[in-house]
């Protein structure tokens, strides 16, 4: 009798909680490396998603830097702990394609929670990018960034070039970048952030040249980085050059370099489109262009690739929490969401209806530039040059690039060096990675 | 079973058995395929230029940090015993470094030789030197070691200072009415008595800077230029954390770990028999 009555304790307790948890809002969580303004973005969608609906509620989480999140995701992972949504930076994207068995496809959570997915909405340069060569889209982009060229007005005033009219190719930047180091109006011409990104990756894309086989990786298999062709031999023999006198200056492996600019150092600078806040916060009277393309180049300029980076879905969940992503997508995708993303974060639109909406607001007329990197990722049809770039290991093969062009700019090696080196050991790196 | 027993078995044994196991797999990052590969990866690690390049490295900042630490913090420590006033205040100064935490040590001296913005390598370029330790790796390892000694200051001057306070001071004075001068009676008399300081310092100071000193080279260099300043700690966290080839990391890890128990073994059976503890 004691046995019985136990038992139909369990028994009745056990209804009593499925039955709540039927009622129960189904929590998704969501691992994001967002920090000042943009953890204000972060903040206020997830706050008005639930507020917009009562079955979901999603739960945003800080990781730290972008690597430190996408670590936290694999060890999350490793421990069968893995969050339902995780923010992952470009560079990780090959690392997490690698892991089919760990993922699901955004395309997928969407199709499976009766959600149509229309691809023809979204900023073609950025879904394909996050695209498996069949197509499907394998994550939903969330922040999107260009690199762009920034210059000091008051530089320029002083040099004597035209304050309206930013260099266009790379020589019209060595050669302004000489004049400004020599009329003696900044101590340096010309910086820039993330040469790796900018000047391989961008300069590839740009300039309609392939930075490896393979469509750049994303078409898999056995990738060769191509790295070491002429088009950048003389990029980088030029960099290399210039930065003897101290014309150009390296600022380090990331966005250091923005601290130099910043400080008035140099006059013109190339850098991610999401760096504007700080320079719109310094108060410098500072110009926008586009990045500047190889005038040897015959495609160019063909149109960048994306930056930034976006939401990966684990595999192994309910389908309560596949639905409640689904549905925070769908809310994502809304044109006043993306309009607010935009503005407020300085991150590209990743839908069309968004880019209309703010163009037809009178946005653009009051920033000027802010449309630049949507332009410039939008203005042709990607090529098989253009769509980006994949590797299951970017992040150690990008390490590789920043040492041998660092030996470079320490005058070291000569710029064919360089990128032979980098090209070799990037190689046997890549190789190694696809065996593991 | 004890609970100091049970304490290592968790937190030592678990996860070094962890890491071995580790070092012998090939695994993808989310440890959805693994292959057992014995001791390729201890192969593959030590046949890389890079990974014989970071041995060269970690010796270099490590002798020189501890050379730096000790050699300044004696000097001061016998200044210090020669203040007449304010003998207290002046130890009280020289101790605090010892309380800032490595990163913020690191981050301190990155500011101050900042190429762009940084006052003392304004100073540095005034004087005709073209500081850049972004690119130049001496200079980058010069700051280094810099940041890594000063931290390292306080806690010798510290031992340095009792250690004098232990030499009678019947012997010194004898030695001075015999006629000897300041700089004899130090060589001939102080130092020696020293020598147990000295040695310990030394031991603490080699393994601070092998191990310690993490958070000062992921906040000056991360490694670079080139990978100049990349100390085998350092390469550990890059390999595995960055670039997240586990098995080549933890591969590291365990050689690190017989790299300890062997200078440890050494500190214990060898070395401490030889050095006189007066």
């Amino acid at each position: 009798m004691k046995f019985f009555g136990f038992a139909a304790g369990v028994a009745a307790t056990l209804t009593l909680l499925s039955t709540t948890s039927a009622f129960a809002v189904t929590q998704i969580s969501w691992w994001h490396a967002m920090t000042g303004a943009n953890a204000e973005v972060v903040a206020k969608i997830s706050k008005d998603f639930n507020a917009s609906q009562s079955d979901y509620e999603l739960v945003p989480v800080f990781k730290g830097t972008y690597p430190e999140t996408l670590n936290a995701g694999i060890a999350a992972f490793r421990a069968g702990q893995a969050p339902d949504i995780l923010q992952v930076f470009d560079v990780g994207t090959g690392v997490m394609m690698a892991a089919e068995g760990a993922i699901k496809p955004a395309a997928d959570v969407l199709t499976s929670a009766g959600m149509t997915f229309d691809k023809s909405q979204y900023l073609p340069g950025i879904v394909g990018y996050y695209s498996k060569p069949d197509g499907t889209m394998l994550s939903f982009p969330y922040n999107s960034s260009s690199p762009i060229l920034y210059y000091n007005k008051d530089i320029f005033q002083k040099a004597g070039l035209d304050v309206n009219s930013p260099p266009k190719t790379w020589n019209e930047v060595w050669e302004a970048a000489k004049k400004i180091k020599t009329s003696g109006a900044a101590p340096c011409g010309y910086t820039s952030t993330w040469l790796t990104w900018i000047h391989l990756e961008n300069f590839a894309a740009w300039n309609d040249v392939p930075w490896a086989t393979q469509q750049n990786g994303l078409a898999g298999g056995d990738v060769e980085l191509k790295i070491n062709a002429p088009i950048f031999v003389n990029h980088f023999q030029a960099l290399a050059d210039l930065a003897k006198d101290g014309t150009f200056k390296y600022g380090g492996r990331t966005s250091e370099a923005k601290q130099i600019f910043l400080a008035g150092e140099c006059g013109i600078f190339t850098e991610s489109s999401g760096g504007l806040g700080d320079i719109v916060k310094s108060g410098m009277n500072y110009g926008i262009g586009q990045l500047p393309y190889d005038s040897d180049a015959k495609g160019a300029p063909q149109n960048t690739t994306p930056g930034g980076a976006s939401l990966w879905v684990f595999g192994n969940k309910s389908d309560e929490e596949y639905k409640g992503v689904a549905a925070f997508f769908a809310y994502l995708s809304n044109t006043d969401v993306q309009e607010y993303l935009h503005q407020k974060s300085g991150y590209l639109p990743v839908t069309l209806a968004a880019y209309e909406a703010t163009k037809k607001s009178g946005f653009y007329d009051k920033n000027p530039g802010r449309e630049t990197p949507i332009l410039q990722m939008t203005g042709k049809a990607p090529t098989d040059n253009s769509k980006g770039v994949r590797l299951p290991n970017l992040p150690q093969v990008r390490d590789i690039q920043n040492e041998e062009l660092e030996k470079m700019l320490a005058g070291q090696q000569t710029a064919q060096q360089a990128l032979d080196n980098a090209v070799t050991r990037g190689n046997a790196a890549i190789k190694e990675a696809l065996e593991n | 079973m004890a609970p100091q027993l049970a304490i290592t078995l968790v937190f030592f044994y678990w996860p070094a058995g962890q890491a071995l196991y580790q070092s012998m797999l090939r695994q993808d990052p989310f440890g959805l395929k693994s292959r057992f590969v014995w001791f390729a990866n201890f192969r593959k690690v030590l046949a890389d230029p890079a990974y014989l390049n970071s041995i060269k490295v970690t010796v270099v900042f490590s002798l020189a940090t501890a050379i730096v630490a000790m050699v300044v913090a004696l000097l001061l420590a016998v200044m210090a015993e020669k203040a007449v006033r304010g003998k207290g205040l002046y130890r009280t100064l020289l101790i605090w470094p010892y309380a800032v935490a490595p990163a913020i040590a690191g981050m301190l001296w990155l500011f101050l030789f900042n190429p762009s913005i940084g006052s003392l390598a304004y100073l540095l370029r005034s004087l005709g030197i073209a500081w850049d330790p972004l690119l130049n790796g001496t200079h980058a390892m010069v700051l280094l070691v810099s940041a890594a000694a000063w931290k390292q200051i306080s806690y010798n001057f510290l031992f340095f200072v009792a250690g004098l306070q232990a030499v009678p001071k019947t012997l010194i004075e004898a030695a001075a009415m015999d006629g000897a001068g300041e700089t004899k009676r130090f060589w001939t008399i102080v130092f020696p008595l020293l020598a147990p300081t000295t040695f310990f310092l030394l031991v603490v100071n080699t393994v601070y800077a092998l191990f310690d000193t993490f958070g000062i080279v992921h906040a000056v260099t991360g490694g670079g230029p080139g990978k100049t300043t990349e100390t085998l700690v350092y390469k550990v966290y890059n390999d595995g954390f960055v670039n997240l080839i586990l098995g080549d990391s933890a591969a590291q890890s365990v050689i690190l770990m017989a790299i300890v128990i062997a200078l440890t073994a050494i500190q214990f059976r060898y070395v401490e028999r030889k050095v006189h503890y007066g």
